[in-house]
């Protein structure tokens, strides 16, 4: 029973919905949230979640793969770096509030010699590492499954799992988009944050109050984009890249009804009650200027408004091209919206030139 | 004789592990390879770290801020090292494994069930997953500090550029035991390639760029072909990674760690507040 009821809110809606709804609050609320009680009661559920849930044999089936169990690793280390990043960015904050000096500051300061100080850190990190894999690969066999068969494709076929994310994608996205333009914009985007970002503030110590703004569209990508998208591609998606949840039993034959509908088909169809025009330019007209309204009519609006302080510390160039990576960046959760609510297919779908948005 | 057997005993008696430290430590051989000797004070610590070509990486003297654990959480530093581990474990498994269909998967097995204390396959895939963590918390502690701030813009690059080479790293390495798991993830993964704009196959904007009926783009000339050497995932697919895991990649990736890590002393060493 209460397993069905944590099948059912893992869904991907729930899920998703829920984590961005909660790391925004706690970005609002950081004193409340990133304490050492609140870690103390988080890390205690998730060992007990999964403590508990081992017992399910579906549930140990997936986490016990062995590709698996590194993902089992980083579903502890992110929140737990995430945390930890941002304890000690309140407890900054609140330093810079009260006039004292910065945690990093109290030591800046002062030199010390690399060797010994640094070096012996190192030296220790390197043998508890060393320690730690020997462990790890005695314990744990790399996978090695049947001979490579090009004529029978498991199913599910996954990608490598830092790849899950972008395969996630694919559910809402055509190949094009999801596969080579997002993961290309992902890292033209990184590459561009020191040139986009010119907030002196916050250089080299922890803080969230001096650059809030940065960190919470850093962390909604790096978080709820990434890290819980391969995290769902990984534990949640089975056969035929439906959705099972957590204790649910991985059947190839789970149907799952998706009358997912062009906006065209939306537009002209059960909006204006005639046939698709056949031309597909005027077919997806609606398409097109929804599309290039969203990249074009939206800055300029944001530049007179809402962003103008951006606009005008930024200068022009900077905050376009800022605004397109950030509205890049929103398409996927808008489009995620869109299809949960509307089963909302294609904005743009031409697939006679594979051009689907 | 009893003269000499005495004067045996007195010297075993004197034996003692820091004598012979000494004495190792004083004679020609070591003094020949470790010039400053045992970093017993502040002098020799900082002659020390100049003199050895492994250690000048790092300046004499750093801020004490910088190198707390609570600030980096090493990230890096471990980036690098398991980076080094891959490097020895890969060199140890290219002494048993043949990229060819005909004994990839065979090779693969026989580290396993033929060789003595056979775990340098694991540790080089664990290492390899545990590498990718081990970047992206680097990079997400590097931007949490604020550390990609002028002037430390360029190295943030660079360090984009290392992070996409590790991800190539791990998907080039993905395929090389050739069995179902790995044909299918590089197919899964290359699949993408089939709808690059204008340079896939079903990629938006292919149709176009042909003369009369003669298309340019098709699946014996688009981005995937170039990819995998082929229309599907077979022995010149096998071939392409495994170059490209063993000797492309990993010798573009130190050229850059090189950058990386002489940009961090030349942009003022490791990130602090002013």
């Amino acid at each position: 029973m209460l397993k069905e009821i944590i099948n059912a809110l893992t869904a991907p809606y729930y899920l998703i919905t829920a984590a961005a709804v909660l790391l925004l609050i706690s970005l609002k609320y950081p004193h409340k949230f990133y304490t050492n009680r609140s870690a103390g009661i988080v890390f205690a559920c998730m060992f007990a979640f999964l403590g508990i849930s081992i017992i399910d044999p579906n549930f140990r089936l997936i986490v016990t793969k062995p590709d698996n169990v590194p993902i089992v690793g980083m579903l502890f280390l992110v929140p737990f770096f995430t945390w930890f990043s941002l304890r000690e960015a309140v407890r900054n904050d609140q330093r810079i509030a009260e006039g004292k000096p910065l945690i990093e500051q109290e030591e800046t300061a002062e030199k010390v010699l690399t060797w010994p100080d640094l070096v012996y850190t190192e030296l220790i990190c390197m043998v508890v590492l060393t320690v730690i894999l020997i462990g790890w690969s005695m314990a744990l066999q790399a996978p090695l499954e049947q001979p490579a068969n090009p004529s029978s494709s498991p199913n599910p076929s996954k990608a490598p799992w830092y790849f899950l994310g972008l395969q996630e994608m694919l559910v809402y996205f055509d190949p094009w988009l999801a596969g080579v333009v997002f993961p290309g914009l992902i890292i033209v985007g990184l590459m561009a944050i020191p040139y986009i970002d010119t907030n002196p503030k916050g250089n080299g110590y922890f803080t969230l109050k001096e650059r809030r703004w940065e960190i919470t569209t850093f962390l909604f990508g790096f978080l709820i984009l990434w890290i819980l998208l391969v995290i769902l591609g990984t534990f949640l998606r089975g056969p035929n890249w439906n959705f099972f949840g957590p204790y649910e039993f991985w059947d190839i034959h789970k149907l799952e009804a998706l009358i997912n509908v062009n906006l065209s088909e939306y537009i002209w169809v059960k909006g204006l009650g005639t046939g698709l025009p056949k031309n597909p330019l005027i077919r997806e007209i609606f398409g097109f200027i929804i599309v290039l309204g969203y990249f074009l009519i939206i800055p300029p609006i944001l530049a007179k408004k809402w962003f103008k302080g951006f606009y005008q510390t930024l200068g022009p160039i900077r905050f376009h091209v800022m605004t397109f990576l950030l509205l890049a960046m929103t398409a996927l959760p808008i489009k995620m919206v869109l299809r949960w609510l509307f089963n909302l297919k294609y904005i743009i779908g031409i697939p006679e030139y594979f051009f689907n948005i | 004789m009893a003269n000499f057997t005495d004067r045996l005993k007195e010297a075993f008696k004197a034996l003692s592990p820091a004598r012979v430290g000494e004495y190792i430590q004083e004679s020609q051989v070591y003094r020949s390879i470790f010039r400053v000797g045992v970093p017993d004070s502040d002098r020799k610590r900082m002659l020390v770290m100049l003199g050895s070509v492994f250690l000048h990486l790092h300046p004499v003297k750093v801020r004490k801020s910088g190198i707390r654990m609570r600030y980096t959480w090493c990230m890096g530093g471990i980036t690098f090292f398991l980076f080094l581990v891959l490097t020895f474990t890969g060199l140890l498994l290219m002494f048993y494994y043949r990229p060819t269909l005909e004994y990839a998967y065979v090779d693969i097995r026989d580290l396993r069930e033929q060789v003595p204390l056979g775990i340098m396959r694991e540790i080089h895939r664990w290492g390899a997953h545990a590498m990718v963590i081990a970047v992206w918390l680097h990079m997400y502690r590097v931007f949490m500090t604020g550390s990609y701030k002028p002037p430390r813009e360029f190295n943030w690059n660079v360090g984009v550029i290392l992070l996409v080479l590790t991800l190539l790293l791990s998907f080039t390495g993905y395929l090389l035991p050739w069995d179902q798991l790995a044909i299918w993830a590089i197919t899964v993964g290359s699949n993408m390639a089939r709808a690059t704009p204008f340079a896939g196959n079903e990629g938006p904007g292919a149709a176009l760029l042909k003369l009369g009926d003669i298309a340019f783009v098709n699946n014996q000339s688009d981005a995937r072909f170039a990819l995998l050497g082929g229309r599907f995932v077979g022995e010149a697919a096998l071939l392409r990674f495994y170059v490209l895991h063993c000797v492309g990649l990993p010798l573009v990736a130190g050229f850059l760690m090189a950058i990386h890590f002489w940009r961090i002393r030349r942009d003022g060493g490791i990130s602090g507040p002013l």
